[in-house]
């Protein structure tokens, strides 16, 4: 065959299919890529855009279908499945979520791992170090490639990730969701990047639920759905409102802000301090009502989780008081969750669920003590069994089962098992923080109503979020937090975005800059 | 003082690098395996195997250099088994690890008394003897005290430092650096993250069993039951104690080597008046209390005891 830029995408996946057990993860994916554009893969946690990227690395074997290459000489060539080190060889680069480093080496070492042959002498680093500063560079990546790894940011570790892919020459490059750990200067600065790659030839994926990158960095979407390509058009013929329907298969409502009817105080804080460094809380005084929303803004490690611990019960007050119903609040996690305090914490994966647990052993966990669940001290494993069922069902918790493994379920659904648990047990408090981060637009939907259904029911509920909308939407008052210090809550319609974002920066409420 | 002239003399110290030798092997052989992720506490029965096949070796005519050779296949082998038990198949590495201890002694001890059912007194052989390295070996203090070791023990330290530059100098000891860490990093550079485990493995249980030949081919010319006596145990502790370092490690084997050459002096000097069980307790003692002192902000592989499977998260 002549060589041609015959109109021959760079890479093709055709029809793959891949099932695990009763899901179908991938079902007939077709999806082509060329060169220089980026495609963004857009779709909810679970719609199988992982499984799809792993598929075409070679992580997983797909059941059924191919995926092709562009070979040198122009022709569409097989993939070797299941292998990672023939997708590499065939130009694909790929930053995973989860990143793939080794702390404990360098970001040139990691670089390099893998691309030498293993039984050379010495590995060498200045030939390396050439290469690697002309494409830092050309791409604008720049980090210190001698530092360990462990002691690299988040956004740093991004573009060790990026660069691994281009010093071995990657002709495309895939990101699984590349923003959700950045901040969203972080964001900008990559997309700028992307573009830049583009640009120069690249053929980019990136898979991303956020409707607002998608629309402002790719050339093309692809929407996956239930595992399938729902839609697969350019993106300047998309519209936001038309894609999140497509994306989520139904009309998107997003919980419109009703009022609460709020009753007597409930959870007060008496001039509490907590916690030390930088997530230390000092004398905050704060009562949540029954049958309302506090929304709690703030930018992250202003003293948020230090709040939350003392509410969760895992850490102790050095000063002040927490009551609960005019009761002192027992710093004790076991005694907070009896008291009727539910917490739906920061790390949905890390505090939220036991990993190694089934789905229906992390639905129960926190009541397995009361006679519904066991009997004489054993487990009463029907009991369990078919409340699993229920909440799976009325959460939509999407798993093969009540016993498929927590770890593996994706964070929105994992979110749900947290709300299940703690929200069924009809808490008079909730403690949400940051309950919709890193979560799809149907997922944070759900985690929506569902609040504002248990404050409907009259509890009280303080929720911690950075995410302005998300405060406005279901407050009723928002209080501000900056390094420690609480203002007092303001009435949601009194105030508008710009000046609590600025009071998020340290501002005070009238407009002038704190001390 | 007693105490003084004990450190004084060229003896102790010739002694303490004696009793390291077979420790320097052995926690050379775990560091291997631990920097690749998997702990070995098969350890104790690969110096049985170690020490039981270089001597069956030697006296079945192989030769000392010989029966080296085979020592260390017959650890790589029992590796090998480990490797296949925690890395493919994800097992617990405690329990394969002991298993491992448990077979290899017994297995051992089986071939010993099969092939030399009646002796009562074991066989000996011509073990290797100390080298008179010319110049070194004669100087003052320092000849008797450093340099009138067998050849065993200079290739322990050889193999310190071959294991450093291998780790920290070459593409495949940065590729096992890796795999203790995080493997998915290996796998995503296209890497087999088994073959890596079980290679480093095999190599690290082949290190131990040249600790286990070292005792019945340089220090005693015979092959006894339980001779060991925790060696193993022992270099599994000074790992950690090293941080996962062959420097650190070679140090922690000649502290050990030095408590231990001490306490047996001790022994003789004050041995009337305190039971020497006492003495024999020191550098156990005195290795649990610096591992407390020193464990605490070490560095422990990431990986270290995590099985790896494939495209899981």
């Amino acid at each position: 065959m002549p060589e041609t830029e015959s109109g021959h995408p760079l890479l093709s996946l055709q029809n793959i299919t891949k099932i695990f057990g009763d899901l179908v993860a991938n079902g007939n994916v077709n999806l082509d890529l060329h060169a220089g554009e980026i495609v963004a893969l857009l779709g909810e946690n679970g719609a199988g855009k992982t499984t799809l990227m792993n598929i075409l690395f070679g992580h997983y074997v797909a059941d059924q279908g191919r995926v092709m290459v562009r070979h040198a000489s122009g022709i569409l060539v097989d993939l070797e499945p299941g292998a990672p080190q023939a997708a590499l060889e065939a130009g694909i680069g790929m930053v995973h979520q989860h990143f793939t480093l080794a702390e404990n080496l360098t970001g040139l070492e990691n670089i390099v791992l893998g691309t030498e042959s293993l039984f050379a002498r010495r590995f060498s680093r200045s030939k390396a170090r050439a290469k690697l500063q002309e494409l830092m560079q050309s791409s604008g990546l720049e980090v210190d490639l001698d530092l360990r790894v462990s002691k690299l940011a988040v956004g740093e570790r991004q573009r060790v990730e990026i660069l691994k892919a281009l010093y071995r020459d990657a002709r495309i490059l895939v990101l699984d969701e590349p923003t959700a750990v950045l901040t969203p200067q972080e964001s900008d600065s990559l997309f700028k990047t992307l573009k830049l790659l583009a640009a120069k030839g690249m053929a980019i994926i990136f898979i991303s639920h956020k409707m607002a990158e998608v629309l402002g960095a790719s050339d093309r979407v692809a929407v996956l759905r239930g595992g399938k390509i729902v839609a697969d058009l350019p993106t300047s013929q998309c519209d936001r409102h038309q894609l999140a329907e497509v994306m989520v298969g139904h009309s998107v409502q997003s919980a419109k802000r009703k009022p609460g009817y709020p009753e007597d105080e409930t959870l007060v804080f008496a001039g509490v301090s907590a916690g030390e460094g930088r997530e230390q809380i000092e004398n905050v005084n704060l009562a949540l009502r029954k049958g309302e929303i506090i929304g709690l803004a703030g930018v992250s490690g202003n003293g948020q989780s230090t709040l939350a611990k003392v509410v969760s019960g895992l850490e102790e007050p050095t000063a002040g008081t927490v009551s609960l119903h005019g009761n002192p609040l027992k710093p004790n996690a076991a005694a907070v969750i009896r008291s009727g305090i539910a917490r739906i914490p920061e790390d949905r994966h890390h505090d939220g669920i036991v990993g190694a647990m089934s789905v229906e052993e992390n639905l129960v966990l926190e009541e397995i003590r009361k006679p519904a669940y066991q009997r004489f001290g054993l487990l009463r494993f029907n009991e369990i069994r078919k409340r699993a069922q229920e909440a799976i069902k009325a959460y939509d918790i999407r798993c093969s089962g009540p016993l498929a493994v927590s770890r593996l379920l994706s964070g929105g659904n994992i979110q749900k098992i947290v709300l299940a648990r703690t929200l069924d047990q009809q808490p008079d408090i909730v403690l949400a923080a940051q309950p919709s981060r890193g979560l799809d637009v149907g997922a944070t939907a759900d985690v929506h109503r569902r609040l504002q259904e248990a404050r409907d029911r009259g509890a009280g509920v303080l929720l911690i979020s950075e995410d302005l909308d998300e405060l406005f939407q279901l407050s009723d008052r928002i209080a501000v937090i900056h390094r420690g210090h609480i203002c007092e809550p303001m009435e949601t319609e009194k105030l508008d975005k710009k000046q609590v974002g600025l009071m998020m920066a340290g501002h005070s409420a009238k407009g002038e800059q704190a001390a | 003082m007693e105490y003084i002239d004990i450190l004084l003399s060229a003896n102790f110290w010739a002694a303490a690098i004696r009793i390291a030798t077979p420790l320097i092997f052995g926690v050379l052989g775990a560091l291997v395996c631990e920097r690749a992720g998997v702990l070995n506490l098969g350890i104790e029965g690969i110096f049985v195997v170690g020490a039981m096949c270089g001597w069956m070796a030697v006296w079945l005519g192989a030769g000392l250099w010989g029966g080296i050779l085979i020592a260390a296949l017959a650890g790589a082998f029992f590796g090998l088994l480990h490797g296949i038990l925690t890395v493919p198949l994800g097992l617990s590495q405690h329990v394969s690890g002991l298993g491992i201890t448990m077979f290899a002694t017994s297995v051992s001890y089986f071939t010993y008394r099969t092939a030399l059912p009646k002796v009562s007194s074991p066989p000996r052989i011509e073990a290797f003897q100390p080298l008179d390295i010319p110049v070194l070996s004669d100087l003052p203090f320092i000849g008797p005290a450093l340099f009138q070791q067998t050849s065993m023990t200079f290739l322990a330290l050889a193999m310190v430092l071959l294991v450093s530059y291998v780790l920290y100098r070459t593409p495949l000891g940065l590729a096992i650096r890796a795999v203790g860490d995080n493997p998915s990093a290996v796998e995503a550079q296209g890497l087999s993250v088994f073959a890596l485990r079980i290679g480093a493995i095999m190599a690290g249980s082949a290190l131990m069993a040249l600790g286990g030949a070292f005792l019945t081919m340089s220090a005693f010319d015979a092959f006894f039951f339980g001779m060991i006596n925790g060696r193993g145990w022992i270099c599994i502790a000074l790992v950690v104690f090293a941080s996962w370092r062959p420097g650190k490690a070679l140090l922690g084997a000649l502290l050990f080597g030095a408590f231990d050459a001490f306490q047996i002096r001790l022994q003789n000097e004050v041995g009337a008046v305190i039971p020497s069980q006492v003495f024999l307790m020191i550098p156990y003692l005195l290795s649990i209390i610096a591992l407390v002192l020193v464990a605490r902000k070490a560095d422990y592989p990431r990986a270290l005891l995590q099985p790896y499977f494939r495209g899981q998260r």
